[in-house]
């Protein structure tokens, strides 16, 4: 893990990145980031989240600076703008139930191919999905998630990387950070090595490339 | 006493009485979020927010918002004493594990069977579907609260015209008129609200209503 200045950190994304951004309605997202990501004006970018949150807050300032090609997400309806570009067709969405959103992300962060749900099935969700039967039951097939880099926000970081959130700011974040090719933390507080104690640490250091230093 | 109260205060004080002590519980934005503000006085519940908390209480008092604990909608909220946090993964696994006991849905249409449409008007309104396939298909039992009519329409209708939310069906449909199951897949009227007729709720119904010979009242009263 290396400590690394924001500027720095957004540097390292490519245009036309896939970024898989912690948060829930813009609470536990790395805001400094996507400030950043804004400043920089990465483009074409695909972004993998629970929803694109609001215009003014978190996703939805990508959203509103025009850098997103494409959103896989839960939930858009706190964003008109994002449903606005959707109907007209400038940005690509799908939309993912959340609970197999988090599953397949899960997945791909757990070294799985997908995960049998029965969310979805015979809805518009199922589309051309596989069925597979099991013990009798029906489930659909949902290919796992992957990313080229996770974009977190925790409460808590030690200088080796080891993260700690803060109650409903957890949400998508610790499960990003397994299914992230690279991983940049963004944090409230760092604090020396030693100060979280280890049941308390929810993503475990070797697992964060870039720990974003405080200005 | 229905007289006085709102269709809102009907609903939610009917929903409430499905809550029994030691239940997790998953009540959706909207109206079903008023269901917690008619809980009886004897009933404690766990309530679960989908963005990971068991425990969330009322709204907090004024200037002690904590920006990291919210509900679904992103509204600060309380975390009552014995309260916990999780991750999407564990707050996802209890709602698909069959953990949660109940869960209470608004409604854009449910059809005879009890299907439910909530999450989009195509070309109009795409908000996702959030949660909600999840809560439909993994939650022990699943009860609509809505109002019985949009803008004079059914609500309850023969087939859906609106994308599906999922193929298992809804156990109860709580509206300011009436109380309706879907045994056998048919709509079947259970309660009418103090006041109401059967033939009120069967004209504003869109679907074909199998009635009994005796439809009690609504139990409203503390």
């Amino acid at each position: 893990m290396k400590t690394i200045h924001v500027e720095d950190a957004v540097a390292k994304i490519p245009d036309g990145a896939s970024l898989m951004i912690g948060g829930f309605m813009g609470v536990g997202t790395p805001e400094r980031l996507v400030d950043e990501i804004v400043c920089q004006g990465k483009r074409h970018l695909t972004i993998i989240a629970n929803d694109t949150a609001m215009p003014g807050r978190g996703i939805g300032k990508l959203v509103s600076a025009g850098l997103v090609d494409r959103v896989v997400a839960s939930h858009i309806g706190l964003n008109p703008e994002t449903q606005q570009k959707m109907l007209k067709g400038e940005m690509e969405v799908e939309l993912v139930p959340q609970g197999t959103l988090i599953e397949r992300i899960r997945a791909g962060g757990y070294g799985l191919g997908g995960v049998l749900t029965k969310t979805g099935l015979g809805t518009v969700v199922e589309d051309s999905k596989q069925r597979i039967e099991v013990h009798g039951e029906l489930y659909l097939v949902e290919v796992a998630i992957k990313a080229d880099f996770a974009l977190v926000q925790a409460f808590l970081a030690d200088y080796l990387g080891n993260l700690s959130y803060a109650l409903t700011a957890r949400n998508f974040n610790p499960v990003m950070a397994m299914a992230g090719e690279t991983v940049i933390a963004c944090v409230d507080n760092i604090v020396p090595v030693g100060v979280i104690a280890p049941d308390n640490v929810m993503t475990p250091a070797p697992l964060v490339d870039f720990l974003v230093t405080h200005p | 006493m229905s007289a006085e109260m709102t269709p809102t205060a009907i609903i939610a004080t009917r929903v409430a009485r499905e809550l029994k002590s030691g239940m997790l519980v998953n009540l959706g934005i909207g109206l079903p979020t008023q269901v917690a503000n008619y809980l009886p006085k004897d009933i404690r519940v766990y309530f679960q927010s989908e963005n990971g908390l068991i425990g969330t209480g009322a709204l907090p008092a004024e200037g002690m918002d904590n920006p990291w604990l919210t509900d679904a909608g992103g509204t600060p909220v309380t975390a009552l004493p014995g309260a916990c946090t999780f991750d999407s993964a564990v707050s996802f696994g209890l709602i698909r594990g069959g953990h949660v006991d109940l869960t209470v849905l608004g409604a854009l249409q449910v059809d005879h069977a009890g299907r439910l449409a909530n999450w989009m008007i195509p070309g109009r309104m795409v908000p996702g579907m959030g949660g909600a396939m999840d809560l439909v298909c993994g939650c022990k039992r699943v009860i609509v609260a809505m109002q019985h009519t949009a803008k004079g329409k059914p609500k309850i209708v023969k087939e859906l015209t609106l994308p599906l939310t999922s193929l298992r069906p809804v156990d109860v449909v709580v509206t300011e008129l009436a109380v309706i199951a879907f045994p056998h897949g048919h709509a079947t009227l259970v309660e009418r609200a103090p006041g109401v007729s059967v033939e009120q709720i069967v004209a504003a119904t869109g679907c074909h209503l199998w009635v009994p010979p005796d439809v009690p009242e609504m139990p409203l009263g503390a």
